[in-house]
């Protein structure tokens, strides 16, 4: 099994790489390129703590193979960080305590900014249901969704 | 309700200006974690790092006849084929009992099976390679033969003679008992007006952190020193078993304990292949990794709870509960868990039952046994949701039989507030416990009136929602009582270790460790606030043997009351060592000087004198202007552990709001209430948000979290998708709210918090259950509440 | 765990995925969302040899109406599903059906032809396609075969589709004047798999049903469109009429045993579902509670 050539991008880089067809992207992020905030906690496509943006819609990074990225573009929580696009959402994660071990945490905000773009000001329900997705076991969840609802508040406030 | 500190300069420390505690401060270090930037143990990587993979038995019980590792050593990337005979010339087998659990009895066990495998999942060979991946590939040549053994499953069997014995040299299938018998029960039953009983069942369910557990061991041989990265709750008691097992001194062992992607008691345990991997990297001389994958962490990660309890409770026709009866049993696995044993939970169980109430009559039975699956131990608020379902249900059934509110029956038998200092039936001592301040306080955060009128309107509707209370007792700040006391090497003592640096910032090393509870927030607020210097001089270091002192570190919501009193306590002597430099730079006294908002001032008009930072640089490099025979001591250190009580009590009460439909069987969860009392609360948020991820654990017990095993021995749901763990679309909004009752034992006055949740939300969620089932006159004793079991007590099927 | 090794390659038409197909045969696997596909493959449930990435082939894209037939090609995700005009208008049950698929992430992956290839008992899709009485167009070496949906699914992760077939499209009726739609599945959180689910087609004249196609699923080895709505059509619908429809039900289930529900219990949630589908629809929540026997 020869290993196959890949080119992406990756957070704005250009990346190129000789991958095995059957690493798959998560795998690819946290060992080649050492972007070790995309977190593997299932690896079977359930706890959704590997979400990244894949062509500018969330998907899990273990479900995808890195030769399926060929081409593609990927953003990692790294990505989304340094770039300041969800420096409220931290923000507001931070003041609501929306975390406790963090394993889930970058995934959670990838899903929530999903959200806020698609659905600027959600109800609590609608928070509820686009995180059914993603484990959290710390938190009990209410602080991810105050969270959110405090994001969207700000953002709609703010909005000319 | 706040209770006014006995002794006020006792807690002035507290209340000085700026001070941090009882504010709700953002924990420092959050951004990492948020940016992607953390460290946990699966993230790290280490040069000529190599990867195991554990090859798991596929039987419950088996005798291994032969294993053949030739063809898997020959495939690409793998470095070595381990068998159990040949780990164990490095690493030696071990006993899960402890001395103070009378008669609890175990086998050795070996980091991997050596001549039979206990239970499925069992390491019967570890395959290290260049990676995972590669290992994986050769795990699956590697032949082993085994011959079938027959596996005890059934706890309720394990014990009959009929049933063969997992471990002959033990015996039977006992591992331990306990038998308790207070005041006087039988006499008590027979003036019962009404005597309920009640068999409850509880499923096997386990911890599922986000992260698996997850090691890295590096031996480096020409230090004859082992570096342990490992997400662990307890450093310096993996350091002690690690040396022990290896035959190394304790100085020889370092761990190392960075982010952690969840523990809730399941990374406070020794497991097997942790100590393989330790011992794999001194065999091949390299660091080796090991973590596992999600598959594995089902079947190895310990489980718990897995009770069946029966229950009985006298009541007299005014509402009197005479007495409490019970008879727990429980399945294990194969052995006692490693240190820390698994008859705790069942110890706990006894210990518990009726613990909020004022009846003195009490007798229970516990036996806990083995049997062939993955080993039980302790799991957040360990023995507590069992003993207050129990508890609750009995005291609800009690109720309905003689038509009296369930909020009534609490309120003439909890224990009264003013009584204490007193015992439970059990034995245990209670400082001083708030369960009628809680309660009162709960119905009107519920509004109870208004929601009873709600259902009664909406159950004409045939719209059935039911409200449970669940009145509970919190174990929290052990001391040795818990292991020590039983020869196990697990400090109950906690240390931190707190120093000026050259700038006037504070270096503060703790043994407490943090897996997300708030441990670094928590100890920078008391820092920060007695010494007088703002939370952003404050860095805090913990989960490093060779770099902080040693203690426990953080289980059993033990890191606020006993880590957080060592800060407060070191915290005071290292102000008291500035304040005496300060008073010869300055020609004062200490008497006339504090520390507010980072420097030192006059205490008569609060005006600044010298700012930190310039004493700190005085006393570092110009030590030769300080007046003769003045050694500033800018470090200091203090420890701390509970004497006078074995454990400090903590205490709530809890509410469950719910609709179940009753064609469907399944239950929505509408609302939840908390109100508890862990002494003086640090940071609100803190303790909240404890109390909430313990409460959505605690509702994940109630209707989704259970191992499901076949009759041989197979864990049939060892995956995310088929084990159902709480997610947002089905969690409740929780209101939490406190009373304030401090311990006395510590300046600080600060219980534990991290059980509370777990503790009592299944039993309010199961009484709600039932209160909704009323008008159909059936209930439910056994959790998960699945649809299946909703449908079954409503004759639908 | 990680994925065996396989060889792979990215098809580039679909002449180019059958002739692989054609090459490796049983030894390949087609790999198009890979929602279902790579967790199997993760967990080595199955190793497949060779990959065969659809992915990007853009011919298989696409919703097309023509004329009373709306064509949905078999790369179209669950999200284009979502968002689509054209299926809002002509398969709404179709678009109700797939907010219940997983999650947004799984969603913005996973594609109608991959679910319905994959042939999960439980799945919402495959019902929707034997509710709705769709063709699944299947090419391979011997060239185009059209398969209603109700032979396509033949058991468990079984269907009609050859090791050498690619599915490419599924054909549906529009839906005509008067036509209703129910869908409704239980399942312990959002977003698992249904422990029992409905989703129905009617034609509703007057306060009667013209016709009614009821697709159940997770109630057997693959969906079940049941008989029992014939005792439903052209009737004035009494709770005797659907005490009478819901034993036909009854008689025609052959529901399995898993952890999540006992053959009785699965018997009994599709006969709520039928109740609750019917008072739905006829707006009657008289009938609501009616066949509960």
């Amino acid at each position: 099994m020869t290993p196959v050539p890949i080119s992406l991008e990756v957070n704005g880089e250009r990346v190129e790489a000789h991958v095995l067809p059957r690493l798959n992207l998560a795998d690819f992020l946290r060992e080649h390129l050492k972007l070790t905030g995309t977190h593997v906690g299932c690896e079977h496509g359930v706890c959704g703590a590997c979400t990244v943006r894949f062509n500018g819609e969330i998907a899990r990074s273990c479900l995808i193979l890195a030769v399926q990225a060929q081409e593609g573009s990927v953003e990692t929580i790294e990505g989304l960080s340094d770039s300041g696009e969800i420096a409220d959402l931290q923000a507001a994660f931070r003041d609501r305590n929306s975390l406790q071990c963090g394993f889930c945490t970058p995934a959670m905000l990838m899903v929530a900014q999903d959200l806020l773009k698609q659905t600027p000001v959600p109800d609590r329900e609608e928070i509820r249901e686009h995180l059914s997705g993603n484990y959290c076991r710390c938190t009990g969840y209410q602080a991810i969704v105050d969270a959110i609802e405090t994001t969207a508040r700000l953002r709609a406030e703010r909005a000319p | 309700m706040t209770r006014a500190p006995e002794n006020r300069d006792a807690f002035s420390v507290l209340d000085r200006p700026n001070s941090y505690i009882g504010k709700t401060v953002p924990r420092p270090n959050l951004d990492r974690l948020m940016q992607g930037r953390g460290q946990y143990v699966s993230d790290i990587e280490l040069p000529r790092m190599a990867h195991v993979v554990f090859l798991r038995s596929p039987h419950a019980h088996a005798r291994i006849t032969g294993i053949d590792g030739a063809a898997a050593k020959r495939m690409p990337g793998v470095i070595a084929v381990v068998t159990g005979q040949e780990i164990a010339a490095v690493i030696t087998p071990w006993v899960g009992v402890l001395s103070h659990l009378k008669g609890l009895k175990s086998a050795p066990q070996s980091a991997i099976a050596v001549d039979r495998v206990c239970w499925q999942g069992e390491a019967v060979a570890a395959i290290i390679a260049t990676s995972r991946a590669a290992a994986e590939d050769a795990a699956e040549h590697v032949a082993v033969a085994y011959e079938e053994l027959d596996a005890v499953t059934d706890m309720q069997t394990a014990l009959d003679p009929t049933t063969s014995v997992i471990h002959p040299a033990l015996g039977d299938n006992l591992a331990f008992e306990r038998n308790h018998d207070a005041g006087t029960v039988d006499a008590a039953f027979a003036a019962s007006d009404e005597v309920v009983e009640a068999e409850f069942i509880f499923g096997r369910h386990t911890g599922v952190t986000l992260e698996p557990r997850s090691v890295v061991a590096d031996w480096n041989a020409a230090e004859a020193r082992l570096t342990i990265y490992q997400g662990t709750q307890a450093p310096h008691m993996v350091q002690n078993i690690a040396a022990l097992h290896l035959g190394l001194q304790e100085s020889q062992v370092r761990v190392v304990c960075k982010d952690v992607g969840g523990s809730f008691g399941i990374k406070v345990h020794i497991y097997a292949d942790e100590m393989a991997t330790y011992a794999l990297s001194k065999l091949l001389r390299r660091p080796v990794k090991f973590v596992a994958d999600r598959v594995e962490s089902f079947n190895t990660d310990i489980h718990a709870r897995d009770h069946r309890c029966k229950g009985k409770i006298g009541v007299k026709r005014d509402g009197t509960i005479t007495a409490f009866e019970i008879d727990d049993l429980t399945g294990i696995g194969p052995y006692s868990m490693y240190p820390r044993t698994s008859a705790i939970e069942a110890n706990q169980v006894v210990n518990l039952v009726g613990g909020p109430y004022a009846t003195k009559n009490y007798r229970a039975r516990a036996r806990v046994v083995f049997q062939n699956k993955n080993v039980m131990c302790q799991y957040r608020a360990v023995g507590h949701p069992i003993a207050c379902s129990v508890t609750e249900s009995l005291v609800d059934l009690a109720a309905m039989k003689i038509g009296m509110d369930p909020v009534e029956i609490r309120r003439r038998n909890l224990i009264a507030d003013d009584a204490y200092p007193c015992a439970s039936p059990s034995g245990l001592r209670f400082e001083q416990l708030s369960h009628h301040a809680a309660l009162a306080k709960l119905i009107k955060m519920m509004d109870y009136d208004a929601l009873r009128a709600e259902q009664a309107t909406l159950r004409a509707r045939n719209i059935h929602r039911g409200i449970g209370i669940a009145s509970f007792i919190e174990v929290t700040n052990p001391s040795a009582a818990f292991y020590g006391v039983g020869g196990a090497k697990i400090s109950s003592q906690d240390g931190v270790a707190l120093r000026l640096d050259a700038q006037g910032a504070v270096v503060c090393q703790t043994s407490i460790t943090e897996q997300g509870q708030g441990s670094e927030s928590l100890t920078a607020q008391i820092v920060g606030s007695v010494l007088g210097v703002s939370m952003d001089r404050v860095r805090v270091i913990l989960g490093d043997t060779d770099n902080t002192p040693y203690g426990g570190g953080t289980w059993a919501s033990r890191g606020a009351g006993i880590g957080g009193e060592a800060a407060l306590q070191a915290t005071k002597v290292l102000r008291r060592n500035i304040l005496d430099v300060a008073a010869a730079i300055l020609q004062s006294t200490p008497g006339e000087l504090d520390i507010i908002n980072n420097s030192v001032v006059n205490v008569s008009d609060g005006a600044p004198r010298i700012e930190l930072s310039e004493l700190a640089r005085i006393v570092y490099f110009r030590p030769d202007t300080l007046p003769p025979g003045i050694q500033a001591e800018l470090m200091a250190t203090r420890h701390f552990v509970p004497r006078e009580y074995p454990f400090a009590f903590t205490n709530g009460v809890q509410a469950s709001w719910l609709e179940v439909d009753t064609d469907t069987g399944f239950v929505k969860l509408l609302k939840h209430w908390v109100v508890e009392d862990c002494g003086t609360i640090i940071n609100p948020q803190l303790v909240d948000e404890q109390i909430r991820g313990g409460v959505v654990q605690g509702l994940g017990a109630a209707l989704f979290e259970k191992c499901v095993y076949d009759e041989r021995g197979q864990l049939t749901n060892a995956n995310m998708a088929d084990y159902l763990v709480p997610m947002s679309g089905e969690m409740p909004d929780i209101d939490v709210g406190h009373v304030v009752s401090p311990t006395l034992e510590s300046e600080l006055g600060a219980k534990g918090a991290g059980e509370a949740g777990t503790a009592g939300a299944a039993a309010a969620v199961t009484n709600a259950v039932n209160d909704a089932l009323r008008p159909f006159r059936t209930i439910v004793t056994e959790i998960p509440l699945t649809p299946q079991i909703i449908l079954t007590a409503l004759g639908r099927i | 765990m990680k994925a065996s090794a396989f060889a792979y390659a990215r098809a580039t038409s679909v002449v180019n995925a059958l002739e692989l197909l054609a090459a490796y045969g049983d030894k390949a696997k087609v790999l198009s969302g890979g929602q279902s596909l790579m967790p199997a493959m993760n967990l080595r449930l199955i190793s497949p040899e060779f990959i065969v990435d659809i992915g990007e082939l853009a011919e298989l894209r696409g919703i097309v109406v023509k004329g009373d037939v709306l064509t949905v090609r078999a790369l179209t995700r669950h999200v284009d599903v979502l968002g689509s005009p054209e299926i809002a208008t002509h398969a709404p049950l179709l678009r109700d059906a797939t907010s219940h698929v997983a999650h947004p992430a799984i969603r913005n992956r996973g594609t109608l032809g991959g679910s319905l290839a994959h042939a999960d008992p439980a799945a919402e899709l495959p019902a929707c396609m034997v509710a709705l009485g769709a063709t699944v167009i299947v090419c391979g070496p011997q060239g185009e075969r059209r398969i209603p949906a109700q032979e396509f699914f033949t058991g468990i992760y079984e269907t009609a589709l050859s090791p050498q077939e690619l599915l490419v499209a599924v054909e549906l009726p529009v839906a005509q004047k008067d036509s209703a739609h129910f869908f409704h599945e239980f399942a312990r959180r959002q977003g698992d798999y249904a422990i029992v689910g409905l989703a129905a087609q009617a034609i509703i004249q007057g306060d009667q049903f013209a016709d009614l196609r009821l697709g159940f699923f997770a109630v057997g080895d693959r969906p079940l469109l049941a008989k029992a709505a014939e005792n439903l059509v052209n009737v004035a619908v009494t709770s005797e009429v659907l005490a009478s429809a819901s034993a036909a039900l009854s008689e025609e289930l052959d529901p399995q045993e898993d952890q999540q529900a006992t053959p009785a219990m699965r018997r009994h949630l599709a006969k709520v579902l039928l109740s609750r589908c019917v008072a739905t629809l006829l707006s009657r929540p008289d009938l609501r509670e009616g066949a509960r026997a």
